[in-house]
């Protein structure tokens, strides 16, 4: 009898320190999340700036010392021609890849096992003297004419004020993530732009206006409008709202920034009307009262008594509206037409943060520069929605004191 | 006279806000029904795509979320409920509670993206489960804890003190109370919450892009550490880079409507559990 009520008493001691453990689990993943994003992500800073394996080289009489990847991109994408543009002499740029060593030398003269390779490369250096050659580590030019450029890494201003997204780009990727960041923030701006009027007209209405049967009725609706898969929101939008968009403003395509805007003030709605309307439904009736008293209209008691006292509330539906668009991955990803660039305006294909994850993860080989630059969107986007949902926890906490 | 004007007009507004958006609600249902319920049929649900995915059925992408469902909601409803549990019963009123209870939000405003790529790099990557049910469910377990926990809280807190009062007196200890008094009481609503989990597993689509989900598959899984097909998936899938769009449009139509009637069903038991109580 002792015996047993023994054992209880220490598996019911267990039993608790499972359950405290599992009250720090949400905790613990946080942590864990944040951690593992970060880590994943940090290893782009120490990343060299060309593609992994590869360097750049120039004849010794070059003054060049060191190219940023911008102007790298510029070089071999011939949008620049001479070296005077980055401060060398005035000899135009001959850019030379690997492949190009047949146009100098037949296959024998290369040796058999391409042996010959890197003396045949540094003959080719040491000849032109605007060459800029990007070659592999293994078949490094030898000769006394050949310099190797320096390879700087990736470093924060190349990423967070970088303009250019272009991930796969030869010799150097473009991790500039302002497009992108831009991208999100016109998106859900737009959203917002539509989402609030009507989310806090509708959370009015339910709140003030609607009777006990309506409202019965319209609350699992809009849980309902909650419930529906984002996929399924993106689906609906590429098939209806993207050719209404492109014909009702008569674009080319009708994958704009403006379509998942709408999609997005669609799926935020339901968030910003429930929360809106709980923060309106506790102003005391007293206030109420007092404010009708006095003679007020309805109307006017509700934007001078109902809406100033819900104030906190509301703004926390705001923030929480903004979080929910800023994450938002597949709707987006589907319905504006992902196009990197520095977005200019509502009608034209922007990007965000989630669509590129989405799109880019599978292809970047993992542990590369590419994989650690999505981690490290993963990472802002984190910090974005934890800043938000921070802010909004603070704003309804003012409210109850 | 005019602060009457200026009232009708305001309400009108309002009111017409609210018949807006029980519209658009209607209208994409409507939609994907209408469209959808023409290629719905026992062969779409139990066939496997066929050619290039344009007709055929979506039988392993029912097959395949039915697995997710149950292998992310076998670690997440036994961990959420019992955090809850913690958070209701044992842990007070204090700060503890609050930062929990901070965290748990947190964990909720986290886009489902980045659950994708955490899970990507732990349980794909770092445990080597590769691309597999196991860490596709790992990963959507995660992601509906905060869920679950919510409403197991909101199911706890619901149980009258005076229940915990009778049994405590009775000389119960504390963790009899809960076993036999508290959580049977809080069954209905802790129900609810696993019940609305399975609508929000079913339809996520970003955490499983790259933990588990397949554009096609020739069989059905046979273990944990398969790859399978899933329906948020097989729906992107087939809108946006089918073989031939125009033609697997139909089939398109189909399974969002699946995805939907899950939705839909689920938030309709979850309803009837609650009014039980």
């Amino acid at each position: 009898m002792h015996k047993q009520k023994i054992h209880r008493r220490i598996l019911d001691k267990i039993t608790e320190k499972l359950l405290t453990l599992s009250g720090a689990l949400t905790s613990i993943i946080i942590v864990f999340i944040s951690v593992f994003l970060f880590t994943e992500g940090i290893g782009l800073f120490n990343t060299p700036d060309i593609e992994e394996g590869y360097a750049l080289y120039v004849n010794s009489e070059n003054r060049i010392d060191n190219l940023s990847p911008e102007e790298t991109k510029q070089i071999f994408d011939a949008e620049v021609t001479s070296w005077k543009a980055f401060g060398g002499e005035d000899v135009a740029i001959n850019v030379f890849r690997l492949d190009a060593i047949f146009n100098f030398y037949s296959e024998n003269e290369l040796g058999e096992n391409y042996e010959l390779l890197p003396e045949k490369l540094g003959e080719v250096i040491s000849r032109e003297k605007g060459i800029i050659a990007f070659l592999p580590n293994e078949y490094a030019p030898q000769g006394l004419q050949v310099r190797k450029l320096e390879t700087a890494t990736v470093t924060l201003e190349d990423y967070f004020l970088g303009t250019d997204w272009i991930p796969t780009a030869t010799p150097a990727p473009l991790f500039g993530v302002l497009p992108l960041v831009l991208g999100t923030l016109l998106v859900s701006f737009g959203a917002m732009i539509i989402a609030l009027p009507l989310g806090l007209g509708v959370a009015i209405y339910l709140s003030e206006l609607a009777g006990n049967r309506e409202r019965k009725l319209m609350k699992p609706l809009v849980e309902l409008l909650a419930g529906i898969p984002s996929v399924v929101y993106g689906f609906f939008g590429l098939v209806i709202v993207a050719p209404l968009v492109q014909k009702a403003f008569n674009l080319p395509v009708g994958e704009t920034a403006l379509t998942g805007s709408i999609i997005l003030a669609i799926m935020a709605l339901p968030t910003i009307i429930s929360v809106a309307e709980d923060a309106m439904r506790n102003t005391p009736l007293g206030m109420r009262e007092a404010s009708l008293a006095l003679g007020a209209t309805k109307w006017q008691t509700i934007y001078k008594v109902v809406i100033p006292y819900a104030k906190s509330g509301i703004s926390a539906a705001i923030v929480l509206g903004i979080g929910r668009a800023i994450g938002e991955t597949m709707a987006v990803l589907m319905v504006t037409g992902n196009a990197a660039v520095m977005p200019t305006s509502f009608f034209e294909s922007v990007r965000t943060i989630p669509a590129t994850i989405a799109a880019e993860l599978g292809e970047a080989p993992a542990g590369g520069a590419h994989y650690q630059a999505l981690f490290l969107l993963g990472a802002i986007l984190f910090v974005f929605t934890l800043i938000i949902s921070v802010s909004a926890e603070l704003i309804s906490k003012k409210r109850h004191s | 006279m005019n602060k009457k004007v200026s009232q009708n007009i305001a309400f009108f507004i309002f009111k017409f806000f609210g018949v807006l958006v029980i519209g658009i609600l209607f209208s994409i249902i409507g939609f994907i029904g209408y469209n959808g319920i023409q290629v719905i049929s026992w062969e779409f649900l139990t066939e496997f795509p066929k050619e290039g995915m344009t007709s055929g059925g979506i039988f392993p992408a029912i097959v395949g979320t039915f697995y997710l469902v149950v292998g992310s909601l076998i670690f997440a409803f036994p961990l959420g409920v019992m955090s809850a549990i913690y958070t209701t019963e044992y842990a007070g009123k204090g700060w503890i509670v609050r930062i929990i209870r901070i965290m748990t939000n947190n964990l909720a405003s986290i886009p489902s993206i980045v659950f994708g790529l955490f899970g990507m790099a732990l349980f794909v990557n770092k445990l080597n489960f590769g691309d597999s049910i196991l860490a596709g469910s790992l990963t959507l377990g995660l992601l509906v804890l905060p869920l679950i926990i919510r409403t197991s809280e909101e199911a706890l807190l619901a149980v009258p003190q005076s229940y915990r009062e009778g049994s405590l007196a009775l000389g119960a200890t504390k963790l009899q109370t809960i076993r036999r008094i508290v959580l049977p009481a809080a069954f209905g609503n802790i129900i609810t919450g696993l019940i609305l989990s399975i609508g929000r597993v079913s339809g996520e689509t970003a955490p499983i892009l790259f933990t588990v989900a397949a554009y096609f598959l020739p069989k059905l899984p046979s273990g944990i550490f398969d790859q399978a097909m899933a329906l948020p998936y097989h729906l992107y899938v087939l809108a946006t880079s089918g073989t031939d769009l125009e033609a697997s449009r139909p089939m398109a139509y189909g399974t969002a409507l699946v995805l939907i009637l899950i939705v839909l069903i689920m938030n309709l038991i979850a309803s009837f559990f609650r009014k039980k109580l």
